[in-house]
């Protein structure tokens, strides 16, 4: 189905283009189980960054202040993106791990599940 | 002397006897709008408005309820009304609203100014002119209202422009705006009957029975002010809907693909409200799950059990939205205390007395997934500015706007967030939900155009790219965010009622120095 115009086509547009972020790429970053830090989070990173700069400033902004976060074991950790299990390469780009423009990168932390286990 | 008219003759004369055929341009080109969406209108004649009301009664009922509020709110400024209010966190609710909702009044007195250009139906037409005054009206008074407490809260001192900027008021403007961008009928059924009809309790009983419980007299008075108009547009709503099913039987798959759209875009707007209901109420007369089920699953079911003869079913995933009573203001709270640092409003732990209420009307919820959160950000705010605040930016759904807070409580997964995706001209579209997802598939070069305020802020449209740049983009003051303990309604409150809050900080120093 497609919208309904007075006349002519409706205008085909993408507010949220790839070109619009000066270099960088969107990318959604979320921690399962750990709701109190609501969503997840939208990062613009450069597409050639290091996926390592991910466990080591990106998330760390955010998630350093939960309790969890400093047990975490990066290398028991389990990844997702875009709904396929991911192992990554920590040394390797972002674009080379297979990270895109609006992916959603999702991690499990085996062991922690939020505060008392309650997935906070 | 001439006979006075009766009511039926003068409504006739009024709007029906208002209305022309034109000669020089033909009846398409006046209402160009009128047959674009694709239903099917034999006779306008057949619309029948139940309250009959006329120009010259219009005026009079409306001047005497805006002489009697006036007189309230000079009493209430006079007698400094605003320290009867239960506490500094009920304003809370106040800045929701005056963000939130009276921006939306006046965008309905536009959209409803439109329809009244649009329908070529003299009595949709009148019908549609009062309703847009009235939402005008509303507009103002709640403005006038509310600047009260402009006086002594913060927050409250630019809704309008706020509204078109901030984040968490992108959820309510992009609902109203997508239904004033589709055409007069889709908008009519979105806000009078989807808004109006089906879930307008749910958004001012919370609102006003709040405002009673909380010793806020002056809400309540525009409230009731505004209550005798709800009325007639809810009968608005209902005839809206029943008369375009009844023009042409080809009208009932679009009306309920709207019913469908809206009802879902509609219900994550009063999310919003749910988290004030439950949360920043001191008092709360009842909890968002009780509203829904009365106002929702009981009146809107016995509503549906009546329209089922026209065919009309309930709207789609509304065993979800039900499903989602249990979590949707635990989950729209958590939203704002992560992020009320960026925000007009204040947020904070709620009381041991509040969790208690909490727990009591949230039995299956509560205890399990939400004290557990507080408790955690309880410890975290005890010690010195270690109290929780997410220092990034949401991840929105490109439909309702909302931070993707929502989870798989459909499912039988109430920790596990609901993370829907779309593809559409080759690239991704992420929503919070099979309604949301369903609302995007359908029409996904509109909702590609959407300007998503954490999208905008990347892009370096919001004034910087640092937080104090963006706030400053949006009108908020320094004081207007963060948590409500220590805030600056907080110590105006202590010092006009004379409050001395030393023993407070006597027992934190206790604390530290044990």
């Amino acid at each position: 189905m497609t919208v309904k115009t007075t006349f002519g086509e409706y205008p085909v547009g993408n507010k949220d283009a790839v070109e619009n972020f000066h270099g960088n790429q969107l990318v959604y970053i979320g921690w399962d189980e750990h709701l109190s830090i609501c969503s997840a989070n939208a990062y613009p990173l450069p597409p050639d960054m290091p996926f390592g700069a991910l466990t080591e400033a990106v998330i760390p902004s955010v998630a350093g202040p939960h309790p969890d976060f400093e047990k975490i074991n990066w290398e028991t950790v389990e990844w997702t993106l875009d709904g396929a299990s991911l192992t990554p390469d920590m040394g390797a780009s972002l674009k080379d791990n297979g990270i895109g423009h609006k992916s959603l990168l999702r991690f499990k932390t085996p062991g922690l599940n939020g505060y008392k286990g309650s997935g906070n | 002397m001439a006979k006075k008219l009766n009511m039926r003759k003068r409504y006739e004369l009024f709007t029906r006897g208002l209305g022309w055929e034109p000669t020089y341009q033909t009846k398409e080109a006046v209402f160009p709008r009128e047959s674009y969406e694709g239903l099917k209108i034999t006779d306008w004649d057949k619309w029948e408005d139940p309250f009959r009301l006329t120009v010259d009664s219009y005026w009079k009922y409306q001047a005497e309820k805006d002489k009697k509020l006036y007189a309230v709110m000079d009493s209430f400024a006079q007698n400094n009304a605003h320290l009867n209010v239960v506490s500094p966190e009920y304003v809370n609710a106040l800045k929701v609203f005056i963000q939130g909702v009276t921006p939306l009044e006046y965008a309905a007195h536009r959209g409803y100014a439109n329809l009244a250009r649009q329908f070529s139906g003299e009595g949709a037409q009148i019908a549609a002119q009062m309703q847009s005054i009235d939402e005008l009206r509303h507009a103002q008074t709640q403005i006038h209202t509310i600047s009260n407490y402009n006086k002594h809260f913060t927050g409250l001192h630019d809704p309008f422009h706020m509204h078109d900027r901030v984040w968490y008021l992108s959820v309510p403007k992009s609902y109203f705006e997508d239904a004033r961008t589709a055409g007069p009928f889709e908008f009519i059924t979105s806000i009078s009957f989807a808004f109006e009809y089906v879930l307008t309790n749910l958004l001012f009983v919370p609102f006003m029975s709040g405002a009673a419980h909380n010793g806020d007299m002056a809400t309540v008075t525009f409230g009731f002010s505004a209550q005798s108009d709800e009325s007639r547009h809810m009968t608005l709503g209902l005839e809206i809907i029943k008369f375009m099913i009844e023009q042409h039987e080809d009208n009932l798959p679009i009306v309920q693909g709207w019913l469908d759209k809206h009802f879902w875009r509609a219900y994550r707007v009063l999310g919003l409200v749910a988290a004030m209901q439950d949360y920043m109420l001191t008092e709360s007369p009842m909890s968002w799950k009780e509203a829904w089920e009365i106002y929702f699953v009981e009146n809107c079911g016995a509503l549906f059990n009546d329209l089922a003869r026209y065919g009309l079913k309930m709207p789609k995933h509304h065993e979800i939205a039900t499903a989602e009573s249990e979590h949707l203001s635990h989950q729209l709270y958590g939203a704002f205390y992560n992020f009320s640092h960026a925000a007009a409003l204040q947020t904070t732990v709620p009381s041991e007395k509040k969790m208690d209420w909490l727990s009591e009307k949230y039995p299956n919820t509560f205890d399990q997934y939400y004290r557990p959160r507080y408790e955690m950000w309880g410890e975290m705010a005890k010690e010195e500015g270690k109290r929780f605040f997410n220092m990034g930016l949401p991840q929105l759904c490109q439909v309702c706007q909302v931070p993707m807070v929502f989870t798989e409580v459909g499912k039988g997964k109430p920790m596990d967030i609901s993370y829907r995706d779309s593809e559409f001209n080759d690239e991704k579209f992420h929503t919070c939900s099979d309604g949301c997802k369903d609302i995007f598939d359908a029409e996904p070069e509109k909702y590609a155009h959407a300007w998503l305020p954490v999208h905008q802020i990347f892009q370096g449209n919001c004034g910087g790219a640092e937080i104090p740049d963006v706030l400053k983009y949006y009108h908020f003051n320094p004081e207007d965010g963060g948590d409500c303990k220590g805030s600056a309604d907080e110590k105006h409150w202590n010092e006009s009622k004379g409050i001395d809050d030393a023993d407070d900080d006597a027992s934190v120093d206790q604390a530290k120095i044990a």
